[in-house]
């Protein structure tokens, strides 16, 4: 419901328009413009179109940025359908990169198909929602919420579950 | 609302701030706590905000940890709501900024209705038979006093049983075990005391403390100056995390090598070597080979319950090589030939016993004991928490180990000491106990001695050996009271005690649960008062360097839950009254002296007065006041406190330094410690189950689980008892990741789910300790060592397949939980 109702102000607020690096901001002013029409329950998330399903390589993480060019995310086709997947196979996922504990950038481990954090040494399992295998987050890997469009295959970032390190807000 | 938790509400620059200690595990990790209005928050600019912090941009990693677990929003008794944040202290020298997972939830633990502490306990409750209802305190405490008074007048005080904390933290502190132990010691006089984690009123430190050696005697700094460390049975990246991350890495890394220097300048200095003593291949040996280098890592995978074995092999190997201190020995050392005759064994008969090669054998003591290229002996600390303290003769372990330790001397020299990890902070004050000998208590109970049973901040039914017998035979004679207390409808409060009283003379047992929640204990109990932990009650508490500091009140107990203290003065003041009230003056007098408003007041009364009382804060501990620990703040100070000069409290940071130890002739003593085999009905399970059950703590699940069972984070994790098994194992048991076993054996049964991990050895597991849904002590023998200690770790039992959750499987991740 709250996705449908994002969708929508998103549209009648973006019309098209295209920030930089490809990244539509419906951010500032949001919440006026909507006024009288329909509220907003969640932060104003971009919308980005982050790549097709078809080419993705199962286990092969992509890199990307959002809600802006400050969060470095990666996206994983797992290559078996997982909890929140997404794409003809129900498995594609994206996370943001930044432990939720201290903000250092994890890596992930193709091997056990997990984000790893170098500095405090947590863990994060990409095939179970982000959950924390091990480790001193509080919190699992903040999860990209993605949408699939069949017609043209494009998978697009709307928003993002768990707060992303070092922010007071996911929307800077 | 979204649940989508990716936003939190700043704390105004303004916000109220106070200091809590994390009160979880020993480490005591300093938090800063942010009060204000829930309608307002502060602004993204630094200084629009009490962190100081730049939230206009994406903040560097390391600036901070601030997490929606670390907000909440609570109800002060006035019904005004406030945003509350609990974010690690960066000024604590303990942690440095850093949190772990525990307390990196301290927040989220903190009472709302619809929060982790939903269940809570808020009103005093008393069990009709066969419902809950909520009662006044003044009803609880005329049935609780009541009861009290009749089986202390017909009976004596034998009759009145108690589990009880004698820790720190939360359930515990210097107020809590003051006011609890008051009470009992003082007023009630029983001996038939046990503490939260074993079954008799002792200490897991026996030996170390008879040979002159107090079990907490150095710093935290001192393991970043050790050249090496030997961890015992201690799994610390998981059970004292920041001491671990903020100490012991550094050292493993190279990161003090010019702290060394200085310090140290005449000798040689390199970055620090770590040596684990554990069976299992835990997540700290994992991180430790990938932060410091395998070649900086030695793992010592001995043989479950050999330890003994291997401490008196190295002792003579060490002595044969000639690098004891034979100075320090002759100085201030007794008993040392009878040791060295008791201790003897070769290294081929020590690896024949503990499984570990020759070679690896050799390699540990040069780490440990050879001299250095300077030629000074090497600082080597030796830490040591539950494989011994839990292990195969807790009083011989240590005794081995010790005398290993004081050959070497390795304590009271920087870079060294002999301490326990620990597990809760500590923080005793108490009248001497009032018995002369340790009364296992649970044995008493199932053979129906005993009539009133108090677990205060306690959980018998989880945190015991032998657990199931002792649970079912708890529930059996409870029950005999719940039938008498049926019957007794409608009858003045009077007449409930006598129908009580009658029950309880008849075999049966009136079982009383003081706590923050109704936990396991409910099904059993007939009364529940409600109980409050740190920032709803001032607590202080001493964590592993003997760090005490106060952690400050900043929110009230939900519904009229009330601290320890206060509840043990409101019995005691209840008890007074009735003696008054009987013109027994001479019974009214033992119940004297708690006139108490406030936990300070405990806290004056006990810590502050330590003449004729054990006191972890020893002879000094008057020069110690709220006052004066209020601006100590997060880094407090280490007791025993020397001195109050220029406005500051100074601490020890190191004992035995001058070389007089706690014995009558201040000589350290070295005990005689044979190697004994495994115990008789250990040695016998082992014969007949293929499983060695391991046992201990988890990273993320604080004890018993008190507040992480209501915690989804957690229960999300592990929504029950996890036992890790070898895969090859798993297979031919036809069990995979996330199906629920049944582990049994001939003391009981009960249930864990799979978790495969490869580096579990054939026949050997590992299940989490004392939890509910899943309850290890329900297959631990009942053997003890010669103190009442328990061997937790010595149990051995058969584990079949009971099925599948497809839920768990779906939701719970079965990855490694070792950094691969």
């Amino acid at each position: 419901m709250t996705n449908k109702i994002s969708r929508r102000v998103f549209l009648k607020l973006s019309g098209g328009m295209a920030a930089g690096a490809g990244v539509m901001v419906a951010g500032v002013g949001a919440a006026q413009a909507a006024q009288g029409e329909v509220g907003r329950a969640t932060l104003p998330y971009p919308q980005k179109a982050i790549g097709k399903a078809k080419v993705l390589r199962n286990n092969v993480p992509v890199s990307f940025q959002y809600p802006d060019a400050a969060s470095p995310c990666v996206m994983v086709k797992m290559g078996n359908p997982v909890p929140n997947g997404i794409g003809p196979d129900k498995d594609i996922v994206a996370y943001s990169v930044l432990c939720t504990h201290m903000g250092c950038q994890v890596s992930y481990d193709t091997q056990t198909r997990a984000f790893k954090c170098p500095c405090h040494f947590s863990t994060f399992d990409a095939e179970k929602t982000g959950q924390m295998i091990i480790g001193q987050a509080t919190e699992n890997l903040p999860q990209i919420m993605l949408e699939y469009n069949a017609k043209d295959d494009s998978v697009r970032a709307v928003a993002v579950n768990g707060l992303i390190y070092g922010r007071q807000s996911n929307i800077l | 609302m979204s649940t989508r938790k990716d936003r939190v509400a700043l704390p105004p620059a303004n916000a109220q701030k106070t200091n809590m200690t994390c009160h979880f595990c020993i480490v005591g990790c300093g938090y800063r706590v942010y009060k204000w209005p829930e309608n307002g928050e502060g602004g993204r600019a630094p200084h629009q905000n009490a962190l100081g912090l730049d939230f206009r941009k994406q903040l560097p990693p390391l600036q901070v940890v601030m997490t929606p677990a670390m907000q909440n929003v609570i109800t002060d008794k006035d019904g005004t709501r406030h945003s509350i944040m609990i974010v690690p202290d960066k000024q604590c020298v303990v942690n440095q900024g850093l949190s772990s997972i525990r307390g990196g939830n301290l927040a989220t633990d903190m009472y709302t209705p619809m929060g982790v502490g939903k269940d809570r306990l808020k009103y005093p409750r008393i069990n009709m038979g066969d419902q809950w209802l909520d009662t006044t305190w003044d009803q609880a405490l005329a049935v609780y006093a009541g009861v009290t008074k009749k089986i202390l007048d017909k009976d004596g005080p034998s009759g009145l049983v108690f589990d009880t904390a004698d820790h720190g933290g939360a359930g515990g502190g210097f107020e809590m075990t003051w006011g609890t132990g008051k009470l009992m010691f003082t007023a009630l006089q029983t001996p038939m005391v046990r503490i939260h984690n074993r079954p008799a009123y002792n200490s897991e430190c026996h030996a170390t403390r008879d040979m002159g050696i107090g079990e907490l005697n150095n710093s935290y700094e001192d393991a970043e100056v050790a050249d090496t460390i030997i961890s015992i049975g201690n799994n610390p990246y998981e059970t004292q995390t920041n001491y671990f991350l903020v100490h012991w890495l550094p050292n493993l890394q190279g990161a003090t090598v010019d702290k060394k220097k200085k310090w140290f300048p005449r000798e040689s200095a390199g970055r620090g070597k770590v040596i684990f003593v554990d069976p299992r291949r835990t997540p700290s040996i994992a991180v430790a080979e990938q932060a410091a280098g395998k070649e900086n890592v030695l793992h010592l995978d001995i043989e479950p319950g050999t330890d003994i074995a291997l401490f008196n092999g190295l002792f003579t190997y060490v002595l044969q090589q000639g690098w004891h201190d034979k100075d320090f020995i002759n100085k201030h050392t007794t008993g040392f030939d009878e040791a060295v005759k008791a201790n003897r064994m070769s290294l081929d008969e020590c690896s024949q016993i503990t499984g570990i090669s020759v070679a690896n054998l050799k390699k540990a003591a040069e780490w440990a004991y050879k001299p250095k290229a300077s030629g000074h002996p090497p600082r080597t600390m030796h830490a040591y928490e539950k494989g011994i303290i839990w292990g195969n003769d807790n009083y011989l372990i240590q005794s081995a180990l010790v005398d290993l330790v004081i050959a070497t001397h390795n304590v009271g020299r920087r870079g060294t000491g002999v301490v326990r990890m620990g597990g809760h902070q500590e923080g005793y004050t108490r009248p001497p106990y009032p018995g002369n000998s340790k009364i296992y208590i649970d044995q008493e109970i199932i053979n129906g001695k005993g009539k009133m049973y108090t677990a205060w901040g306690a959980n018998p039914f989880q945190t015991t050996l032998n657990a199931e017998q002792h649970r079912e035979t708890i529930q059996r004679r409870s029950q005999m009271v719940k039938e008498a207390l049926s019957k007794a409808r409608g009858a003045t409060t009077e007449e409930m005690i006598n129908a009580i009283y009658d029950a309880v003379s008849r075999g049966g047992l009136f079982f009383v649960n003081i706590n923050l929640y109704p936990t396991t204990m409910a099904d059993a109990a007939h009364l529940m008062l409600p109980a409050a932990h740190p920032g709803e009650i001032n607590i202080t508490a001493m964590n592993g360097e003997r760090r005490i500091r106060l952690s400050e009140k900043f929110m009230d107990p939900p519904g009229e839950a009330k601290a320890d203290c206060l509840i043990a003065a409101g019995i005691a003041n209840t008890l007074k009254s009735m003696y008054e009230a009987d013109g027994n003056a001479k019974m009214a007098a033992r119940f004297a002296g708690f006139d108490w408003k406030t936990d300070e007041d405990a806290f004056n009364d006990g810590f502050r007065k330590p003449e004729g009382i054990d006191s972890q804060g020893g002879g000094t501990g008057g020069l110690v006041t709220y006052q004066r620990l209020r601006a100590q703040g997060n880094n407090g100070v280490q007791l025993p406190v020397k001195e109050y000069k220029n406005g500051k409290l100074i601490g020890t940071e190191m004992h035995y330094m001058d070389g007089k130890f706690d014995t009558k002739d201040g000589k350290a003593h070295f005990q005689p410690s044979p190697w004994p085999g495994l115990p008789k009905p250990v040695a016998s399970q082992k014969e007949k189950y293929r499983f060695w059950i391991n046992n201990g703590r988890s990273n993320e699940i604080w004890q018993t689980a008190y507040h992480d069972q209501y915690n989804e984070f957690v229960k999300g994790r592990y929504p029950m008892s996890y036992i890790e098994i070898n895969p090859e194992d798993a297979k031919s048991l036809g069990v995979s990741s996330g199906d629920i076993v049944e582990v049994r054996n001939d003391y009981g049964s009960t249930y864990a789910m799979a978790y495969l991990e490869p580096d579990i050895k054939r026949n050997q597991t590992f299940m989490v300790f004392a939890q509910a849904n899943g309850t290890v002590g329900d297959v631990v023998t009942p053997w003890t060592d010669r103190n009442v200690v328990p061997y937790y770790k010595g149990t051995w039992a058969d584990i079949r397949r009971v099925g599948s959750l497809d839920d768990y499987k779906k939701t719970v991740s079965f990855k490694r939980r070792r950094w691969s």
